[in-house]
């Protein structure tokens, strides 16, 4: 093999001088290409989009929407399942890969733990959009009133609420003392407000023994913490639904059908972002192929999973002795949800065989609308979850077959993506993308590795 | 009396793990070595061992903040429902465990979380003001420094050792 071909084949290059890694990451807050301010107009665009019509909303009343007995719950409570389930790959990159010892996450991961904070902050938001009059929304919140509107501490809404918090907090913290080290470097090399702004966030990191040596404990110990609660959250969350009586939800396989749900569709999204940051930040040394190829492969593995965990779902209900479950359940397949619901299989279970092909791992435009489509499937997984059991309950007279969200519904949907795309590139610009000193660690040991080997 | 720091700056971990080896191998009178810091632009758990053991006390602040945030958080849960949220439960338990169970192990990991955070600040000594201590942004991209404390006699046989090891740049200051 010769050594072209070498280098094609390794996460990163080992010559990668530490200072030109500070070099290429820095220039990435200072100077993307044009297409950064394209994608930030058009998240931007997206977002007035959405937020245009949660005004209209808000101005109206939520009957705008459409939902109405019995389609009380619609895409609202659907896109806020895949914006929390989206969060679970900074967890799955950051936090497992982490403990693990798995290094070729190190270019990737900054920007999926900002994934996982944008998307709880997305998923917060519609959890106030779906009470509609957001002027009483302190009528939801735990204090003692004399209005006796007390938290049901029995119910897994109010889980979700304390789940989601923690989470958010915790991966917030998570991202920022992870980054400690790379303000600094950003702080000695900046200029003009940039210096102060570092220089504050830096809290004065010097890099010495005493702070490397209890930031690595602390890193690993937040790690740890992560994990079980990332499967706590999307677990209350699928709580949500398997603790209700609505047919077909009732199953305890739920839970870890969300979870790896949840993991499958953050897998994807940093497959989709990871080839826009690549191109945008010039980063073509740090997000390379063969890393993409990995991610790709944990997404395949992933999708296996929720496959498995899909088809225990249906078995559950078709085994089952519940006869309204296994009705709804065919209601899917072929009633006026059945295209959508064929397409959520297609796109969850058949498309990820693809990726088992190098060539299409490989190919960048080919993984970028692969990673959309998968993460289509996921969103839709969603809908076809809350849509079509709202609308074929257990009693007839309440059957609303031809229920279909209504256009301010999916405006207010489409502006999450602008509100989330809005933030992550912002993020981009001001905090770096990709872990500088983690890649140095990276470069270094490979070196060293390669040089033992040599030796040996 | 321990009034001047020296900041030597090295190509790589190699030369710095060196001079550090030789600073103990000379045994200078005056040397405390809990004065003598490493700065790098990453870690290396195997060049800090050279300075000897070092407490990291994370661990413990992690315990007592995930044990009072689990322990707290259930007291407070359980007063709350015993007192101002009592609800009318129809035979059923006024603090029920399984759903308290449930907010308590979130409680749990956010007090672990939160003093792990507190704990890295206090034990990493964050945030700090950058004056008070020798500093070069060549940390940032890719020297070592071996910072030492010591009087001016013993700074200058350190200084004799880092320039033995091909040291950079050396930095020096009076500690007022």
């Amino acid at each position: 093999m010769n050594s072209v071909t070498q280098a094609k084949d390794k996460d990163i290059r080992e010559d990668l001088s530490w200072s030109q890694i500070n070099r290429d990451v820095l220039a990435s807050l200072e100077r993307p290409r044009a297409t950064y301010w394209v994608l930030f107009a058009l998240a931007f665009a997206v977002f007035l989009v959405g937020l245009g019509c949660e005004a209209y909303q808000y101005d109206t009343g939520l009957g705008v929407s459409g939902m109405n007995n019995p389609d009380v719950w619609g895409l609202y409570i659907a896109t806020f399942i895949f914006w929390i389930g989206m969060s679970h790959s900074g967890t799955l990159l950051s936090a497992i890969l982490h403990i693990i010892h798995a290094d070729w996450r190190k270019p990737i991961y900054r920007f999926a733990e900002a994934m996982t904070t944008f998307s709880l902050m997305t998923a917060g938001l519609f959890v106030a959009v779906h009470l509609g009059r957001l002027w009483e929304i302190y009528y939801a919140l735990p204090y003692p009133n004399e209005r006796w509107t007390w938290p049901n501490f029995q119910s897994p809404l109010l889980w979700d609420a304390m789940a989601i918090f923690t989470y958010l907090s915790s991966s917030i913290l998570f991202l920022y003392v992870g980054a400690i080290p790379d303000f600094a470097i950003c702080r000695d090399y900046a200029t003009g407000w940039r210096k102060t702004f570092y220089g504050k966030l830096a809290l004065g990191w010097m890099g010495t023994d005493r702070q490397w040596r209890n930031f690595r404990v602390s890193y690993l110990v937040i790690a740890c913490f992560l994990i079980p609660l990332a499967v706590s959250v999307h677990s209350i969350v699928a709580s949500d639904f398997a603790m209700s009586q609505q047919p077909g939800w009732h199953i305890t396989s739920f839970p870890p059908y969300f979870v790896a749900g949840a993991l499958y569709s953050g897998c994807a999204a940093i497959i989709t972002l990871f080839i826009i940051l690549r191109h945008v930040f010039r980063f073509e040394e740090y997000m390379t192929l063969p890393i993409l190829d990995k991610t790709a492969r944990l997404t395949f593995a992933i999708a296996m999973v929720w496959t498995y965990l899909n088809c225990i779902e249906y078995a559950t209900v078709w085994y089952g002795d519940s006869e309204v479950a296994k009705e709804t359940l065919m209601q899917r397949a072929t009633g006026p949800y059945s295209v959508y619901w064929w397409a959520m299989n297609f796109l969850g279970s058949v498309l990820p065989f693809t990726l088992i092909f190098k060539k299409v791992r490989a190919n960048l435009s080919a993984m970028m609308v692969i990673s959309l489509l998968l993460n289509l499937g996921m969103w839709l997984e969603r809908w076809m979850i809350v849509t079509p059991t709202f609308s074929h309950g257990y009693y007839p007279w309440t059957w609303n077959h031809s229920f279909f969200p209504s256009l301010v519904q999916w405006g207010i949907v489409f502006g999450s993506f602008g509100w989330f795309g809005m933030l992550f590139m912002l993020f981009c610009k001001l905090v770096p993308s990709v872990s500088m000193y983690e890649v140095k660690e990276m470069v270094f040991h490979r070196k060293l590795a390669r040089l033992h080997a040599s030796q040996a | 009396m321990n009034n001047k720091r020296i900041l030597g700056l090295f190509n790589d971990f190699d030369q710095a793990s060196a001079a550090i080896r030789e600073l103990r191998g000379a045994d200078l009178p005056h040397l405390d070595w809990n004065e003598v810091t490493i700065k790098s632009p990453i870690e290396h758990p195997d060049v800090e061992s050279l300075l000897g053991v070092r407490s990291i006390p994370i661990r413990k602040y992690t315990l007592l903040g995930a044990l009072l945030g689990g322990g707290l958080g259930f007291l407070g849960i359980a007063t709350a429902q015993g007192n101002f949220f009592q609800q009318l439960k129809g035979g059923k338990p006024i603090i029920p465990f399984p759903p308290d169970f449930v907010l308590t192990y979130e409680m749990f990991i956010l007090g672990g979380v939160y003093i792990t955070v507190l704990g890295f600040l206090i034990s990493a000594g964050l945030p700090t003001r950058m004056k008070s201590d020798l500093y070069n942004v060549a940390v940032s991209g890719d020297q070592i420094g071996v910072m030492v404390k010591s009087n001016a006699h013993c700074v200058d046989a350190v200084r004799g050792i880092f320039e033995r090891h091909h040291v950079l740049s050396i930095q020096e200051e009076v500690v007022k």
